[in-house]
């Protein structure tokens, strides 16, 4: 009875705690952030954030690792409904249109002191967050799609080790020489995967683009999905696994797409370059780095995640939030995060900075991404995100699992996605 | 005769402010249940039906839409695979943990040896996180390295996208809840043949009715309320087991694993649509109120007959 | 119950029991081995507790531990009061209405707060409750199922009982305390079982109302944790999932025969 006394006690002190505010620091500050990507993040994430405090004594930064950008998305917004919202989050540079529909975001373009800050940044990285004259995100952890390829499995099947596959139909005569069978006719290692589970917009995105086509409009509320080469581009990845065999069949997951790949399991995979320093610490192999193949051109879309700053804050939180911000994607953190994740940093002056050149000269891999910038294209983004992430995910899974050919997913996405962006114009 | 007169009052007074201040205790003593009740169940129920004849505009006001909502549900191809895709659970898992439940009850029912341990496995699953367990057969259920392809690749197979799969996905989850389910179900068949008088089996033992005959037509009859009762509470239990879904397939792929709750969860908190969600929450309600009927039904002759 | 047992449905019988714990046994074994042997299984592996140390350190699971203990505890006790409270008006008072407000209190036997998460998470926001435990709480406090368990012990403890407790001048709390309360102790003790297993294990509400840390459970916590996405390898995370499951696990283990006897009474009801 007295333990059970005494635990009652601690039980009510921890309940009380939970409810009472945190003792203030002059600024408390709630940052929302996604993992997509392999290696220890959120480690990564704790001590910059740490740094930050150490050198900015008046501000005090809570950072919640809340699963994948859309759970990180999802929390957030339901936090702001409950009445709770972070202060500032990292979410999908895309998400840009529900959060302005939402309400919940301000344009940094009034809290920060010079607008010349924006122009460091590459302005393809920007293009996602500004809109109508204003700059509503700062690019932190973002990326392109590249093309992962094994080099020792490349030796193994004839193949030049240097040499990745420049076009489509390259890619897809590689594979087929990549593919391993074992003695019972099992293949033992595929040619290539492409994720279709969390992300399948992403790499439908890059097909189309590489085949010629806009996925939407500037406007965000038209997607072209049922256009002959938007068809085309997932009719070639359907191909690759039911008629080429050189990729599984079956939807691929995203998160252990990698894994699959350190475990030779597939000569090559597309994936974030977010995914490059998590691959090179755990490749076994020799393995290279290249820019997405190309049909009609090279291509693909940006991706990942930006800051955003809510429009419940207090103009105290929102020049704290400006600060951190600021520090966090300054070009030594930005080539300092780049080092550590694989991500693109986010501004020129990052990759001149000392440890990036001598990073980018000791590991070519990690300049692909950016420039592949070159070729990139603005990521699919319109009102209603999730919903149309989801419509267009969904016919993916449809088309590479045989549910239904590419025609008719896409054209079910097509329909559900115009009747829900009818409201947007 | 005058004191019948004189207590008459009194007897009949006594009474009422005795009722007065009976119904007084009770009903404070209920407050506090009954407020949280009233707050976290009937309320909500009542909100959620005026939710789905409304939708909320982005300036936070809200219009009436009459059957707005449910028109656009209709039409909503992921709503009626997520419930056919209920129906389906429901029938892939109830039938058979019962049968396995029930077969698992005789078994540890008997003197057997280790009937302790017998008992101690089958019910071990009930007491897990659902969650933890889904962590668990995730891993089973992985392409290439995961333990089901490993066995298969003895076997000389190829390997199978279990969960990725949609001709598979759904039997992949239902054999995980089978195997979670059923020792609990297991619970209520020992309860009820603990109860049933051994008198019967063995006068039927000695008139030599084989196990068998004595089990379909003796034991099996007998046991038949607790089958129904086990029968509607899974039936109710399958609408609200969705946390399996959020670490294995997200409903996936396209939405073949998908179940109502769960999409209610995301048109909720993902797409942010409380009007639409509240308007999939009336259809799962339905459900659930019309199981509770049947249930009531059931359950209060059983009451009576205590 | 001396039924003669075929040797060959004992085998079944054990058979069926190992297929029953072999997931388990595969999460320990995984767990408790270096990474290189998740997939592989050799006697000659090493052991190690490594994978502990390492969830341990990725993740606030000390944490995770606490919120979930307290969680629990407040969720039990304050089911415990409210029911004992709620059954004892139904049980021992005749007052008009009385079956009409059980009925209303029954229904939560079917719509459990479960189902009700957006116009629950409405209401807790509305509370200025957010990402705190007693949200978690607060929709499972009052129990239909604790208030109907209670109602019907308390209706079977005999009348002469109370009787001869007013008689010594008893007041109703007085009766419901002394009588009552110690000769339901069984049934406290099943409730309770249910209840805790139901709580620790809860996941899909603690997921939407706890944005932190400092608030979120263990299921949440090894969720957000083992997502594939952070690339933490499987021994890691079975390892993680062990330790959400060993106090339940263990407990279960103790007082096996009151945790069945205790899920008998709960569902013969």
């Amino acid at each position: 009875m007295k333990v059970f006394g005494r635990t009652m006690l601690a039980a009510a002190a921890v309940a009380i705690s939970a409810l009472a505010p945190r003792p203030a620091a002059a600024v408390d500050l709630t940052m929302y952030y996604p993992v997509a990507v392999g290696g220890p993040v959120t480690k990564i994430i704790d001590d910059m954030v740490a740094r930050f405090e150490k050198e900015n004594a008046d501000i005090k930064v809570t950072a919640v690792y809340a699963g994948n950008y859309t759970d990180t998305m999802t929390k957030a917004m339901t936090a702001m409904k409950g009445g709770q919202p972070p202060q500032l989050s990292v979410l999908l540079s895309t998400d840009v249109f529900t959060l302005m529909d939402e309400n919940a975001i301000v344009p940094m373009d009034g809290l920060v002191a010079d607008k010349a800050w924006f122009k460091e940044f590459y302005p393809a990285f920007m293009a996602n967050g500004q809109i109508d004259g204003k700059t509503w995100s700062i690019p932190f952890q973002r990326s392109t799609i590249v093309l992962y390829w094994n080099k020792d499995a490349f030796k193994e099947a004839g193949l030049d080790p240097e040499k990745a596959p420049a076009t489509w139909d390259e890619m897809a005569s590689m594979a087929a020489k990549l593919v391993k069978k074992d003695a019972s006719g099992n293949v033992a290692r595929w040619g290539i995967e492409i994720p279709s589970t969390g992300y399948a917009y992403w790499m439908l995105q890059a097909l189309a683009i590489e085949n010629g086509q806009k996925l939407m409009n500037e406007a965000g509320n038209e997607v072209y999905l049922t256009a002959p080469k938007t068809i085309a581009a997932l009719d070639y990845w359907v191909d690759l696994s039911r008629k080429q065999s050189v990729m599984p069949k079956g939807s691929i997951d995203w998160a252990t797409l990698r894994t699959d790949f350190l475990e030779g399991k597939t000569a090559m995979m597309w994936h974030t370059t977010g995914n490059l320093t998590a691959v090179k610490d755990g490749a076994k192999f020799n393995f290279g780095v290249a820019m997405l193949p190309a049909k009609e051109r090279r291509g693909s879309p940006t991706g990942g995640g930006s800051f955003y700053i809510f429009k419940s804050a207090t103009p105290e939180q929102q020049k704290a939030a400006v600060k951190f911000i600021q520090w966090m994607t300054a070009p030594e953190r930005a080539a300092e995060w780049s080092i550590k994740t694989g991500y693109v940093a986010v501004s020129p002056s990052a990759y001149k900075t000392p440890d990036m050149e001598a990073y980018a000269k000791s590991f070519p891999p990690a300049t692909v991404a950016r420039d592949q910038l070159e070729f990139a294209v603005p990521e699919l983004s319109v009102h209603e995100n999730g919903r149309i992430y989801k419509f267009v995910g969904d016919a993916v899974q449809a088309a590479v699992t045989g549910t239904q050919s590419p025609q008719e997913a896409l054209a079910g996405a097509q329909q559900q996605a115009d009747r829900v962006l009818r409201a947007y114009k | 005769m005058s004191g019948q007169t004189d207590t008459h009052p009194l007897i009949s007074r006594k009474p009422r402010s005795y009722a007065w201040w009976n119904a007084v205790n009770a009903w404070l003593l209920l407050l506090p249940a009954a407020v949280l009740l009233v707050a976290f169940t009937h309320y909500p129920i009542l909100a959620t039906i005026r939710h789905s004849l409304f939708v909320a505009r982005r300036n936070g006001t809200e219009v009436f839409v009459g059957a707005d909502n449910y028109r656009a549900m209709a039409a909503d191809p992921i709503f009626w695979k997520a419930l056919i895709n209920n129906f389906w659970f429901a029938l892939g898992t109830i039938p058979t943990s019962i049968a396995l439940a029930l077969l698992m009850a005789l078994w540890v029912n008997r003197n057997m040896r280790g009937r302790g341990f017998l008992r101690l496995a089958y019910f071990t699953p009930t007491v897990l996180p659902m969650i933890a367990v889904a962590n668990i057969w995730l891993f089973f259920y992985t392409p290439d390295y995961g333990l089901l392809d490993q066995l298969r690749g003895l076997f000389g197979l190829s390997a199978w996208n279990w969960l990725g799969e949609p001709s598979t996905v759904m039997g992949c989850l239902i054999v995980m809840v089978i195997w979670k389910e059923a020792g609990f179900f297991m619970i209520f068949y020992l309860a009820a043949l603990q109860q049933l008088s051994p008198d019967l089996e063995e006068a039927a033992a000695v008139e030599g009715a084989s196990r068998w005959y004595t089990f379909r037509r003796i034991t099996f009859p007998l046991l038949m309320p607790t089958t129904l009762f086990v029968a509607i509470n899974a039936v109710i239990n399958s609408f609200k087991l969705v946390d399996h879904l959020v670490i294995m397939t997200k409903g996936g792929p396209s939405n073949a694993s998908t179940l109502l709750l769960y999409y209610i969860y995301e048109v909720a908190f993902t797409f942010q649509d409380s009007a639409y969600a509240a308007t999939l929450t009336v259809v799962l309600l339905v459900i659930l109120s019309t199981l509770a009927l049947l249930k009531f039904g059931y359950l209060d002759r059983r009451i009576h007959y205590q | 119950m001396n039924g003669r047992t075929h040797p060959l449905e004992a085998v079944a019988a054990w058979l069926l029991a190992l297929l029953w714990l072999a997931p388990l046994a595969y999460a320990f074994w995984s767990a408790l081995h270096p990474a290189a042997y998740a997939t592989s299984f050799s006697l000659s592996a090493p052991w190690t507790l490594e994978n502990f140390a390492r969830a341990w350190n990725q993740a606030p699971f000390g944490r995770y531990y606490l919120n979930t203990v307290v969680l629990v505890v407040l969720v039990l006790i304050g089911q415990l009061v409210l029911s004992t409270l709620a059954a004892y008006a139904f049980a021992r008072f005749k007052f008009r209405g009385s079956s009409i407000a059980f009925a209303l209190v029954l229904l939560q036997l079917m719509i459990m707060p479960d189902v009700l998460i957006v116009e629950n998470y409405r209401m807790i926001g509305l509370l200025g409750f957010l990402d705190t435990i007693p949200a978690i709480a607060l929709p499972y406090l009052a129990s239909a199922f604790g208030i109907f368990l209670l109602r019907q012990t308390f209706k079977s403890i005999p009348q002469e009982l109370v009787e001869a407790a007013r008689v010594e001048g008893a007041g109703p709390l007085q009766i419901l305390w002394r009588v009552y309360v110690p000769l339901a102790r069984p049934t406290y003790v099943a409730f309770g079982l249910v209840s805790v297993s139901y709580h620790w294990n809860n996941f899909l509400w603690p997921l939407i109302v706890t944005n932190s840390v400092s608030s979120r459970p263990l299921t949440v916590g090894l969720a957000v944790f083992g997502a594939p996405e952070t690339g933490v390898d499987w021994s890691v995370i079975t390892a993680a999932t062990v330790m959400t499951m060993a106090p339940l696990l263990i407990a279960f283990l103790l007082f096996q025969r009151q945790f069945v006897q205790s899920f008998m009474r709960a569902g013969i009801r």
